[in-house]
Formats: structure tokens, sequence, C-alpha cells
């Protein structure tokens, strides 16, 4: 008998592996992921090149505005008029043009960009910034204070936030960094939930209005085949979600090393804020990145996730297999939806709206304990650390969780499959649950 | 055996005693709770109260090893191939893979099937579809056959190859209970009927002793005439051309006594008693104990 349930795992999985549509997804969809990524690297190294600087004609009537080329700006002094210089935009000869008016430093109104197209907001305030910066550098001046010396009197201020813990076992903490770990960890269980919870429904629907069922249970305890259905099925995406690891991180890193990590370095730097004013500080924030990274128990982080992963799959894959039962058609099924789809909105948008702001409020603590939430939720804290007396007991919950919905998904399963045709409603289903009590 | 679902009695009182050897026929209208018994029997549905002995020991789920089950409302998976489709219902019945293996492809050769083993189901006929499900049945070499409307679905061609498999396995000695509305198929494969109506069985016997019981002694008889005016003494004469044909009742005679009185009138052409179809017994049986 043992035998049996294990014939029902691999037909399951086998008929979704050996499917087209599964190695399409499989294939597909972890090249979408660095494709874009790949594509967001080339139009931003391709906007930086040379060609695709603006050129603006500058008309200032002060005569003392002189503003720098950079990676996005070539300014031309022409010294024409402002209708001259319009002329100029309309023929295109000139993206646009930036007129000062003469300025009153105190209120320095009246300054103007013309251009043929609409500008981006980012070239308008990149404009302001470099504007900014020189009326502040002229009034400095005109209060008596050297511009040089104030630069030199500026210091840059960084807090690094560490979790205490064994001596030498202290850990670098970064929020952003364990803000995108929780975030990525819980949406994937959320989505993961959904989407096989959804093959488990088809699965059992199909097995149902096809007939089938009647010889399958006459072979097999009802247990065994949505066990084995629940099971196989959750095989095939890890089957799915392993590849897709592999080849996300094979491909992104070939798409990266295409790009000779050009661009993750600029991007660091500027995620480290303030410090490229201060030579070499560039590849400190780049070390302290890395720092925070390494800073993360991976082997903890991957752990939690799998028990979740699972947990949570099993928890509510029990619920997607009653449904099937219930129901003769996937139309069906939305009444009994919502069991499932509340308490997972719940712990979604929980995990953004509690957990990854305050991974230790009262009410994360308990969207983390609560077996119904506790797998997308407890994956928002856990980058971030949690005691393992609450792991234990989350994790303790959440198999208790899965054990009692399976036995009462069970119940409904065994009756749910032989009805056909008749209106099954929450009464209908209260009085399946009591009649095998 | 006792079974209702909610306030709904299935089966009431129910007791069967199938032969080992023999096929079963299993009538009744729609409701009356033949599929019920069936599920029990198949261990889908529990029974509410009484036992089920299988050679004298009680039903468990090991026997599902020695149970084939052909149900009414036939499926496969459609987008499974034929063979691995029967490979996999082989399996989840007990068989080990090479024993499954090798009487799949002795049954595709014997139902013509072979050329399609590696089609998925949706690929098939209707009733290529059938007969896959019928070789799903009886994969496993089950000692009790369970069909429900075996021929439902089929043409009459293959109507007759399925007819002659389930006699063929009746030869080797599997027992088969076979329910159906097709009152012709009982009467030419079933030893012994019962018939439910009502959740409760109305009649259990074999098919000769239901039959013979069902009698009403008379004769119908076919003859020409050598002498109009002297016509036998019957009242319910019909003329045919160059014959009359009429039916006696015995009365206590002998037939042979009565054939010999009638032979003094003319040339019997025909003398055949009158028995009653089982679809007739069993019109008549329902129609007795809905009334009663």
């Amino acid at each position: 008998m043992k035998g049996k349930i294990f014939l029902v795992i691999k037909r399951e999985y086998l008929a979704r592996v050996k499917k087209r549509s599964f190695l399409l997804a499989t294939i597909i969809t972890p090249l979408i992921f660095p494709t874009i990524l790949g594509l967001f690297l080339w139009i931003a190294m391709s906007d930086v090149s040379p060609e695709s600087r603006k050129f603006i004609e500058v008309v200032d009537e002060n005569n003392a505005y002189f503003l720098e080329n950079n990676e996005s700006f070539t300014f031309s002094y022409g010294g024409l008029n402002r209708e001259e210089a319009r002329e100029l935009v309309k023929d295109g000869d000139r993206f646009g043009l930036l007129y000062i008016p003469e300025l009153n430093l105190d209120q320095p109104t009246g300054i103007t960009f013309y251009s043929e197209e609409i500008a981006p907001i980012s070239m308008i305030t990149s404009l302001e910034a470099a504007l900014k910066n020189k009326i502040e550098e002229f009034r400095l001046f005109a209060s008596g204070i050297d511009p040089d010396v104030l630069s030199s009197l500026k210091t840059n201020i960084k807090i690094s936030a560490v979790i205490l813990g064994e001596p030498g076992g202290e850990r670098v903490s970064n929020s952003v960094v364990n803000y995108a770990v929780g975030f990525l960890a819980g949406i994937l269980i959320y989505t993961f939930i959904f989407v096989y919870g959804n093959q488990i429904m088809q699965g059992v629907i199909e097995e149902k209005s096809s007939r089938i069922i009647e010889i399958l249970v006459s072979s097999l305890k009802p247990f065994q085949l949505m066990m084995g259905k629940i099971i196989g099925i959750g095989a095939v995406g890890l089957t799915q979600f392993l590849i897709w690891i592999l080849l996300i991180s094979a491909i992104s890193s070939l798409v990266v090393g295409y790009f000779g990590m050009k661009m993750p370095q600029q991007e660091l730097m500027e995620m480290s804020g303030q410090q490229e004013l201060l030579p070499g500080a560039s590849q400190e924030g780049l070390v302290e990145i890395l720092r925070m990274v390494q800073g993360i128990d991976f082997i903890q982080l991957t752990l939690t996730f799998l028990i979740y992963f699972v947990g949570g799959y099993l928890l509510y894959g029990a619920f997607f297999a009653a449904i099937g039962a219930a129901v003769d058609s996937p139309s069906d099924a939305q009444q009994f939806m919502f069991p499932v789809t509340i308490p997972l909105l719940i712990a979604y948008m929980g995990l953004f709206i509690f957990v990854l702001d305050d991974p230790n409020s009262n009410v994360s603590f308990w969207l983390s304990i609560i077996p119904f939430t506790s797998p997308v939720a407890m994956m928002g804290r856990v980058s971030f650390g949690v005691p393992w007396e609450q792991l234990a007991i989350s994790i303790g919950l959440l198999v208790a969780g899965f054990l009692f919905t399976t036995w009462l998904a069970g119940k409904i399963y065994r009756i749910g499959i032989l009805v056909h045709g008749s209106k099954v409603g929450y009464k209908v289903l209260w009085k399946w649950l009591k009649d095998n009590g | 055996m006792n079974k209702s679902y909610g306030a709904h009695v299935a089966l009431k009182d129910f007791d069967l005693s199938v032969e080992q050897g023999l096929v079963f026929g299993l009538l009744g209208p729609n409701g009356a709770g033949k599929t019920t018994f069936i599920r029990i029997v198949n261990q889908i549905i529990d029974q509410d109260s009484g036992e089920i002995l299988i050679n004298g020991q009680p039903l468990k789920m090991r026997h599902v090893r020695n149970i084939g089950y052909l149900p009414e409302e036939r499926g496969l998976y459609k987008t499974m191939k034929v063979k691995e489709q029967l490979l996999y219902f082989a399996r989840i019945k007990g068989l080990s893979r090479q024993d499954a293996v090798e009487r799949i492809s002795n049954w595709l050769e014997k139902l013509n099937l072979i050329q399609w083993k590696d089609n998925k189901i949706q690929d098939l006929s209707k009733g290529m579809a059938q007969k896959v499900q019928f070789i799903a049945t009886v994969i496993h070499q089950p000692d009790l056959l369970i069909l429900d409307e075996p021929f439902s679905g089929f043409d009459p061609v293959n109507a007759e190859i399925i007819k002659n498999e389930i006699l063929e396995l009746k030869r080797q000695g599997t027992t088969i209970i076979l329910s159906t509305h097709r009152m012709e198929s009982v009467e030419l494969l079933c030893d012994h009927i019962a018939m439910i109506n009502k959740s409760r069985k109305i009649l259990d016997g074999p098919v000769k002793t239901i039959k013979n019981e069902a009698k009403t002694n008379q004769f119908r008889v076919k003859m020409t005439v050598k002498d109009q005016t002297n016509v036998p003494p019957w009242g319910d004469v019909v003329a045919g051309e160059g014959h009359v044909e009429f039916t006696i009742s015995l009365n206590g005679q002998q037939p042979n006594a009565i054939l010999a009185n009638l032979m003094q009138y003319g040339e019997i052409l025909g003398f055949e008693e009158i028995v009653p179809s089982i679809e007739e017994i069993f019109i008549q049986k329902i129609n007795e104990s809905d009334e009663g």
C-alpha cells in the first residue's frame, strides 16, 4: 500500500514535467529576468554615450553662470539673444534653450527652459541642481565665505547597524538588503502557493469530471490519492524552482560578465549616497554592501525558506484539493476560494505594511506565528534575525496546521470526488465534515 | 447490509451471494441502489451496517488486487499515452512493472490496439478508448470482475468482441458481476440474476429457475387445417397465409397429449412453449413491487 502513494506522486510529477508547456515555462521564465536586466543595462549604458548628450544653448543675461559640461549635457554659450537661440532649437541644432534672466541672488526667478520635445523631469532637475550650486556659490562669496573653506569643513557620517550576538558572531545588518531578501522570499512563497495550489485544484477537477476518479478510488484510498497529487505537484514546483535558480544565476552572471561589471559598480556607488564626494569612498561603499550581504546567514535563510515554502504549500495545497473535489468545474470553484485567498492576502499585505517595516512589532510576531500567514510573513523577518524559540513555535504550528488542514480536506475530498451535478455550498461541506466524523 | 445518504436510503436489508465462476447479473431501474452496492464492494464507500465476505474472509483493502471494476461513467487521462496509462492502472492495482508491461502488450495485441500504444487517449476514437478502459479493468487478472453497463458506448462489432472477452474470462474461472439495463445481454451471459428496486432486493436466483417459475404453461401453435369447417376448438385463432396460429394452455395436460389431439385437425408447423423474456419478467416484477 505504501508503494501506491509513490506511484501517484510519480504519475503526477511525470505527467507535468513531460509537458511542453512545463519545458517552455521553465526555460523562458528565467530568461525573462536576465533579458530585462540586460535590456536595462544596455539602455542605461547607451544613454550616457556621447551621441545622446543633450546639446543646450544657454542665454545668460548675467554673463556669470557658466555651467560645466558633463555626461548628460553639453552647454554652448554662443552669446546669442533669446530669439536667435529659439530659432536654433526650432531648427533642431540644439535640444533646448536655457534662458537665465538677470537674477536677484536673494530671489532667483524667471529661469526658463525651452525645447521642441517635452523635457524629461530628470533633465530639469539636474539643470536646477547645477544652477542651484552656482547661485549658492555666488551667495556664499557675497557673504564673505570662501567656498573652498566650506567644502573642507563638510563631513560624511555613516552609522553601521550591528546585531549583537556571540562574540565574533556579530553581524553587520542593513535594512535595504534585509528588506530585499525578505520581500523576495515572501513573494516567492505567496506566488508558489497560488500557482501550484491551482494546479492541484485543476488536477482534482480533471479526475473528477472525467470520472477517472471512480477507477482510482477502487484501487487506492482517497487520502493516498490526494496526498500523492499534492506531493507530486509540489515536487514539480521544486524542480522548476531549482532549474530557475540555476538558469538565472548562470545567465545573469553571463549578462553581467558581458557588460564588464561596469554598471553594477556604478549602481553600488549611487547606493552608497553622498560618499562619492570623498576620494575612495565608493570602494568603501561596495565593501560595506558586500559585508552586509555576507552578514546574512544564508544557510539559515535557505533552510527556513525551504521549510516555509514546503509547509505553506502543504497547508494550502490540501485546501485547494478539497475545493477541486467539491466542485464540478473550475468556474464553480470561485465561491470556495475565499477561505484560501483571504488569509494569503492578509499575509501578503501584512508582509508589506507591518513585517518589512518593523519585523519585531507585535503584529509582525503574530503574523509570523499563525500557520495561515506564517509562511509569507516569517520570510520577511528571517533575514532580520528571529529568535530560535519563535522559529520553533512557528514551524511547529505550521506542521500542526498542515496536518489539520490535510485531515479536514481529506474528509471533504473523499465525499466530494463522488458527488456529481449537485450544487455544493458551505452548508453541504459542513454536512460532509460531520457525516464521516 | 444497509446504506443511506442522509435521509435517502440507498440499500435496505440487502443481501447477496455470488457463486464463484458464474456470471451474476444485477438488474434494476436507475437509482435502485446498484451503483451504491458496487461502490461498497469496491470499497469506494463504506456500508452503514453489514459485512462483505470474499471466500469467507472480510473484505479488506488488500482485496483490491483481486477485483476489477469497470464503472458506468468511463474515464481515462486524456493526455496520457495508452501504454503509460495502462501501466499506471496496473501498478496501482498492485501488479509488478514487469508483469504489467508483458500483459499490456498481450492485451493490446489481442484487441488490435498495438499500433496505438504510444498515442494519447485524446487521439483515439471513442470505441478504442473504451477498449483501453476494458483492458485497464482486467489487466491484473482479477478473480472478481465488476462491470457496470459494459456495453454502453460500444458499436455492435466492438460489443461482440467485448462479450467474447467476458465469456473467455468466465471460462478461465473469473467471477463476474454484471450490472445492466440491456436484457438481451443478460440472457446471453448471465447464469444467475438479482433484481433491485427501491433499495431492496426483489428477486434472486439462477436464470433458468427464474424463467421456469415465470412460465405460464402456454404453447404457441402454428398449423395448417385440413378442413376449414372443422377448426380446432380454441378461441383466438388467427388465420395466416395457408395456416393458422393460436395459443393454448396446458391446463394440466401433457404437451404430447395436446399434440396428438391437434394432429387430427391438420399438419403441425410449429409447437413452442411461451417463455417470458427476462425483460418481461423484469417489468412485471418492478410493477409488482411498486404496487406492493
